[in-house]
């Protein structure tokens, strides 16, 4: 029984070492400016748990058998040891902390700089179930915008037309295009319930929450199609709302703009 | 302090009615309690078991599904507002009637005035409206299901506005969301009662000797768990119940100016969406450890008996069960990262969270260090125990990565969290309450279940569910959503699919053995082994009285406690073991 159950703890760890080092599946490759030190947080954050992971487990398995009741003597009488709780909490509050603290940097990074004036504006605005994008055009303003406009088919944002700097506005539906090594800043808002603007190969991830106008930045440094999923429950579809993040060249990227505003 | 321990012997009830329903006898209550979170856990097994069969083969037609849920499996297949139905009623069911209700309410209330050496609870008729008002409340829960629209689509966590708006939002968020806020209302409210007698129960009726240093670890974490109750169910009653006036009374309080929702203008003003989520998780977090603490109670008690040894370090064991308790009111904030929270409070809440880590790595530590120069007896109520210690360290370890806030934007909202948090509040915690019920079954029923088969149960159980959450982690790292009837719409989530269909069978493997516990609890209750007074030869003062106890728990007895409460393995001692209510010994250093 002890070395089946002293086996067996081994064994998870075994299987559970092999999943996450070995071909099984990892993060979608990424393609951000602050991606690499997200992944980086996260391999390093992996292994201060693994050595954890397996120190406990591998400890517990052995000590399962070991101590497995044989006859013979009394178990050890004893009440603990002070001196060795002291150093548990003091190795693993430095470290946690410390883990802690150098995570924040990516975060301050994201949230806390300043974007430079020549950034790339997009607004993201989710619905049920569907990503709308707004571009402010070549006056770099958006424009007023009205609840009481708003028609999904129409006009999905509730552009006024009344406003001048709302005439160039771009609006396009669940497919949003940014140039490449340029910084963009959305503003993201919801029409309806909360959703979460997820890109998984961006490693960005915002909710979008009906009455807040949240900021966020990213700076994409691989052309390509990336696909943009909701992550925060929003109804019945929201396994199906799905946009696409196109990263093109700066060229391409003025002459998809044009092309809507024609349109 | 124990001058005014005798209050409540209240007279063996004699009619049947008053002594099996409407019953004050905190042993009958918490059998009750116990029954309860009984049929609230098979309802939440069956419920994931349809879940999984949806998200492995989601075209996969089920026609003897459709003949019992007509409505849910149109054409044999699972709809996605049905998937979602039996997400929110999963999650509720579990997390309140099963992980609040089995720990606390049954064992809490059957052990902890028997370990404490009191005749019954501080408040017995306060105690009976606490399991009726909770009863009360799943039944209203469960009326949901029936309700036109169905149950709720919009999670445990309710977010508002989902939540909120009505039935123009989605199915099932017309009565059913009132019911399943009206429910979760009555649920706060019972177990605001039950925690303010638990407290009471602990500060006034230890019998004489029971120093608080003396008490069982168990009874730690009940009066710990019963703080945390006390402290966080009100605010939740206080949201549910802004919540429904939100949706019945015309006020906003959750529902900003503005809403949009189907091309239909949402007449409200200036509410706070992120209001809901910092009032929920505000309750929401400590209710975490409100579920897992009496499990760590349950694991030190069964450890230290089944070791023949003290538990190792029982003050730090004490501390750290209430820096959990306490630490955990000041750390909700990390389930709000990518909510629009202010980013400069999300530095705050990252550093308090991993600092959690702490007294949960002096837990581990000490709960290996009662291994240590043991003499382990393995009975399946021990394996049970370190079932747990395992699972505790694999679901707790990787709280380091969502706690942090730039690893949780990836991970956020993904089966990495899902596994996280099953893995430490659902099957830790269950195996806490396995465990307790290996273990205490003979006093509560007087009978033994039977080892062998709990030990098969056991091997199942362990293997099962490290098979569906030790992977559902990497399927999180890979991207899989939560709360997606489906993924094949998405081509990022395509690999994922092998994984789902694993992750099934094994959810069906470890479901199905679960049948083996419930074959061995009838058994055991009617033809089970009779039990002596002390058969794991332990050390509490349970296990000084009959099993079952007598109505006034030690048959008119006054206790004296002279010892703390796991004296195993005393040098000099007549036996490997020493009671709390042995006569001191001569030779104590």
């Amino acid at each position: 029984m002890a070395l089946a159950l002293a086996i067996l703890i081994w064994a998870i760890v075994l299987a559970s070492v092999v999943l996450f080092t070995g071909e099984f599946g990892w993060f979608p490759p990424q393609i951000s400016e602050h991606g690499d030190a997200m992944d980086a947080q996260f391999n390093l954050t992996l292994i201060v748990v693994a050595i954890g992971f397996i120190l406990a487990q591998v400890a517990l398995g052995y000590y399962v058998w070991r101590y497995r009741d044989r006859s013979g003597a009394r178990a050890v009488y004893t009440h603990g040891n002070a001196k060795v709780e002291v150093a548990t909490v003091l190795i693993t509050a430095v470290t946690f902390v410390t883990l802690a603290i150098i995570g924040q940097r990516v975060w301050i990074g994201l949230h806390l700089e300043d974007m430079p004036e020549d950034a790339v504006q997009v607004e993201v605005t989710a619905q049920q179930f569907a990503w709308n994008f707004r571009y402010p055009g070549p006056d770099g303003k958006f424009g007023k915008t009205a609840t009481r406009l708003i028609n999904d088919q129409l006009n999905p944002v509730g552009l006024d037309s009344r406003d001048p700097a709302s005439e160039d506005d771009v609006v396009t539906l669940n497919r949003m295009a940014v140039p490449v090594n340029r910084d963009i800043r959305l503003t993201l808002r919801s029409k309806d319930v909360t959703h979460s603007f997820f890109v998984p190969a961006l490693r960005f991830k915002q909710d979008t929450t009906p009455g807040l106008a949240i900021p966020g930045h990213f700076k994409a440094l691989k052309t390509g199609e990336y696909e943009i999923a909701c992550a925060e429950l929003c109804g019945l579809q929201h396994y199906k709302m799905k946009g696409f993040l196109m990263v093109m060249s700066d060229q391409e990227f003025e002459a998809w703009l044009k092309e809507r505003a024609e349109f | 302090m124990s001058d005014s321990a005798h209050p409540a012997i209240h007279p063996a009830p004699t009619t049947f009615i008053r002594k099996w329903v409407f019953s004050t006898d905190h042993k009958i209550i918490g059998i009750q309690y116990y029954f309860l979170a009984l049929i609230a856990v098979f309802t939440g097994l069956a419920l994931s078991v349809l879940m999984r069969l949806r998200l492995a083969w989601p075209t996969e037609s089920w026609p003897w599904l459709e003949t019992i849920f007509p409505v849910g499996f149109e054409g044999g297949v699972m709809s996605p507002e049905f998937y979602l139905a039996m997400l929110t009623m999963h999650g509720t069911i579990m997390v309140f009637f099963v992980l609040t209700t089995a720990p606390q309410g049954g064992f809490g209330n059957y052990f902890l005035p028997i370990q404490i050496g009191a005749h019954d609870m501080a408040f017995p008729v306060l105690n009976m409206l606490s399991f009726w008002v909770t009863f009360l409340s799943m039944g209203v829960m469960f009326a949901a299901f029936f309700v036109a629209g169905g149950a709720p689509i919009s999670g445990w966590t309710a977010y508002a506005p989902l939540s909120a708006l009505g039935e123009v939002a989605g199915p099932g968020l017309g009565s059913g969301q009132d019911l399943w806020i009206i429910s979760i209302a009555l649920f706060c409210i019972a177990s605001l009662l039950g925690a303010l007698n638990f407290i009471t129960t602990v500060l006034n009726m230890r019998a004489k000797g029971m120093s608080l240093m003396k008490m069982p670890l168990t009874v730690w974490t009940w009066f710990t768990t019963a703080i945390l109750a006390l402290l966080s169910f009100p605010v939740l009653l206080a949201a549910g119940i802004l919540l429904l006036l939100d949706r019945l009374g015309g006020t906003s309080f959750f529902i900003p100016a503005g809403l949009v929702v189907s091309d239909t203008v949402i007449e409200s003003s200036g509410g706070s969406p992120i209001l809901w989520q910092h009032l929920f998780w505000f309750f929401g977090h400590p209710e975490v450890y409100i579920a897992i603490l009496p499990g760590m109670g349950v694991a030190s008690q069964l450890l230290s008996t089944f070791a023949r040894k003290p538990i190792f370090g029982y003050h730090a064991m004490v501390v750290a069960v209430f820096a959990i308790g306490m630490l955990g009111f000041f750390v909700w904030g990390h389930h709000m990262f990518v909510s629009g929270l202010s980013p400069f409070s999300a530095l705050v809440f990252s550093i308090l969270t991993l600092a959690i880590g702490v007294p949960s790595a002096i837990k581990t530590f000490n709960w290996l260090g009662t291994l240590w120069g043991g003499k382990i007896r393995f009975t399946t109520a021990m394996l049970f125990a370190i079932g747990f210690v395992s699972l505790f360290v694999s679901g707790g370890i990787t709280g380091l990565f969502l706690g942090q806030t730039s690893v949780d934007v990836q991970l956020h909202d993904t089966y990495f969290p899902v596994a996280h948090f099953h893995m430490i509040m659902g099957v830790a915690a269950i195996f806490g309450i396995f465990g307790a019920t290996y273990y205490w079954f003979p006093k509560m029923f007087g009978r033994m279940l039977h080892e062998g088969l709990g030990k098969l149960h056991f091997w199942l159980t362990f293997i099962g569910v490290n098979a569906i959450f030790i992977p559902m982690h990497l399927m999180g790292i890979m991207g899989q959503l939560r709360r997606y009837a489906e993924s094949t719409e998405f081509k990022f989530m395509e690999p994922l699919q092998p994984y789902q269909e694993f992750v099934t069978i094994a959810a069906l493997v470890t479901a199905a053995a679960q049948l083996l516990f419930l074959v061995n609890f009838c058994w055991g209750m009617f033809k089970g082994k009779k039990a002596g007074e002390n058969p794991w030869e332990a050390t509490t003062l349970e296990w000084i009285t009959a099993s079952p106890p007598p109505h006034d728990n030690f048959g008119g007895r006054e206790l004296v406690v002279n010892h703390a409460a796991y004296e195993y393995g005393v040098p000099g001692a007549p036996r490997d073991y020493v009671m709390q209510t042995d006569p001191p010994l001569e030779t104590t250093k």
